[in-house]
């Protein structure tokens, strides 16, 4: 198996701690030498965890153990990578996330090609503790460092007309061994989606690191959404468009089965997924082979902060 | 005398009638005590207990795709296996049970309103337990009192449903995932299609021109 660990990451590839956190410094003084060519040699290609620094926030979870890094770094669904847990872990070291860029469009005054650090400047990193609910009946606690979403939203300013936000996963078969080849799981881009009062909760961010370090690959390196309340799969990886629209975008998984997977995917223990009832979950790493299933919350547990987004809506109908 | 006539015991206990058959029932159980051990030692990952109920079903299916293999095998010129047939179709209901208890006991904690929920509302389960149902007369018959107390005809028809209960094992392992070209499940479900397509060949050869020369050497009383 070709899982990365840090252990192997040559010590020459990691920024050091110290120059890291001087970077802004850093920066302003290579720009002043005009040296900002030779900054590719400092930050390499391939993305390994680096570390971040990210103040804590009162809507993280704290009362629940988190699920171990090894854990959340080696049990993904990354279907661009394959279909098995661990083929992201695997294989996603092949993606490279330097340089990245973000296209915003769609119903929006600010379009434009921002490259990951414009977006990241601006931002100032939170450490988000929250409980993730896969689709599948089981669950992590990972702790996020990210942004909220609504910020990258709000600086491009949606017109009148926006509803609804859209989000694209990279396709780069080169890199992700999934989208080539004769059967291939899905049909790329990965899309999803969320209406805008959804996407401008405080509640949803876009993830730029776990455990205090930058993204590993497998877990949707450089920058992904996170939305605690909805199941894992809303929660899309590795984003390179954010599109403004007005009707219901088309998201991956209600196009491959529309009777399975719906627009919204809140976390809701009362509608049963048709093959498996989301009344309970596996909490990962919890009691190995003996470990009891958890009751499911409403809402994954973040109802007192989202139910009221879903006022007189039928959560059956809509699910 | 005595001590001739202990070892010759001994060595009964030990590789039994059939020394080949013996060692197929403790190479088969190995990998149920080693994937048990994994779990046991913490090993099988971040959810042992899916990857466990999993590997266990699909040592099932892979058992019992061997044993309606065997047939075929030999009709098409292949080394007859005939007389493994039995033990490796009983590895394969015997996986079939482990799978079904590490689902009922460490999956569902014996919660029975949640089981029967599942039985009756997720078709892949409901599958599931048809496969596990149809095979348990199969397995109860799976010797030779048996086989006399029934007769060689109906006993034979009676095993006929070992394709139906493969069938379903194999449609039960496709419906639980989530896009259709997961490569594991698709495969499975090719190699059982196949299986029995060429089972409906050879009944369709053997019915349409009965008095051909068979491909084969003619089948064999009981088999």
């Amino acid at each position: 198996m070709l899982i990365r660990r840090p252990s192997d990451i040559a010590p020459s590839e990691i920024t050091p701690r110290d120059v890291y956190l001087r970077r802004r410094e850093f920066l302003a003084g290579a720009a002043a030498l005009g040296v900002v060519s030779g900054l590719s040699a400092l930050f390499p290609a391939k993305a390994h965890a680096a570390p971040l620094t990210a103040a804590p926030s009162p809507l993280s979870t704290t009362d629940e153990e988190k699920t171990t890094l090894a854990n959340i770094t080696t049990y993904n669904n990354f279907y661009e990578f394959g279909t098995d847990k661990g083929d992201p872990a695997r294989h996603a070291h092949r993606l490279t996330t330097k340089p990245w860029k973000v296209k915003i469009d769609g119903l929006v005054n600010h379009p434009g090609d921002y490259d990951l650090d414009d977006l990241l400047k601006p931002a100032r990193l939170e450490e988000r503790i929250y409980r993730m609910r896969c689709v599948e009946g089981w669950s992590m606690v990972i702790p996020w460092v990210g942004f909220p979403l609504a910020e990258v939203l709000k600086r491009a300013d949606p017109q009148g007309s926006a509803k609804y936000v859209a989000f694209e996963t990279l396709v780069r078969p080169s890199e992700m061994p999934a989208q080539s080849g004769y059967f291939q799981p899905l049909d790329w881009p990965y899309r999803e989606g969320l209406r805008l009062d959804e996407a401008m909760h405080p509640l949803a961010i876009l993830a730029v690191g776990l455990y205090g370090e930058t993204l590993l690959n497998q877990n949707g390196a450089p920058i992904r959404l996170v939305v605690p309340w909805k199941y894992g799969f809303k929660s899309i990886k590795s984003i390179v468009r954010i599109s403004l629209v007005e009707k219901e975008p088309p998201i991956t998984w209600k196009s491959q089965n529309a009777r399975e997977y719906g627009f919204y995917s809140n976390v809701n223990p009362q509608v049963d997924h048709p093959r498996w009832s989301q009344a309970t979950e596996r909490r990962i790493g919890e009691g190995g082979l003996f470990g009891k299933r958890r009751p499911t919350l409403m809402f994954n547990g973040y109802g007192e902060h989202v139910a009221g987004l879903y006022a007189g809506l039928d959560l059956k109908a809509n699910y | 005398m005595a001590a001739r006539q202990a070892s010759a015991a001994l060595s009964r206990v030990l590789l039994g009638a059939d020394p080949v058959r013996r060692a197929i029932y403790i190479l088969g159980l190995v990998p149920a005590v080693w994937t048990f051990y994994l779990g046991l030692t913490d090993q099988l990952g971040a959810d042992p207990q899916n990857t466990l109920e999993r590997t266990l079903g699909l040592w099932a299916l892979r058992f019992l795709i061997v044993a309606l293999a065997i047939t075929p095998l030999r009709r098409l010129g292949g080394p007859s296996l005939i007389r493994y047939r039995r033990a490796v179709g009983l590895l394969g209901f015997y996986y079939a049970c482990l799978h079904l208890t590490v689902y009922l006991v460490l999956d569902q904690g014996l919660d029975l309103p949640a089981i029967w929920a599942d039985i009756v509302k997720r078709p892949y389960i409901t599958v599931g337990m048809l496969a596990f149902t149809i095979l348990v007369p199969l397995a109860v018959t799976s010797n030779a009192p048996m086989i006399r107390r029934l007769g060689s005809r109906a006993w034979q028809r009676l095993h006929k449903l070992v394709y139906v209960a493969t069938a379903a094992a194999a449609i039960h392992f496709v419906m639980l995932v989530k896009s259709w070209w997961t490569p594991e499940p698709a495969i499975y479900a090719t190699l059982v299609t196949a299986l029995l397509l060429v089972r409906v060949w050879l009944y369709a050869q053997k019915r349409l021109w009965p008095n051909a020369r068979p491909v084969s050497r003619p089948a064999r009383a009981g088999s």
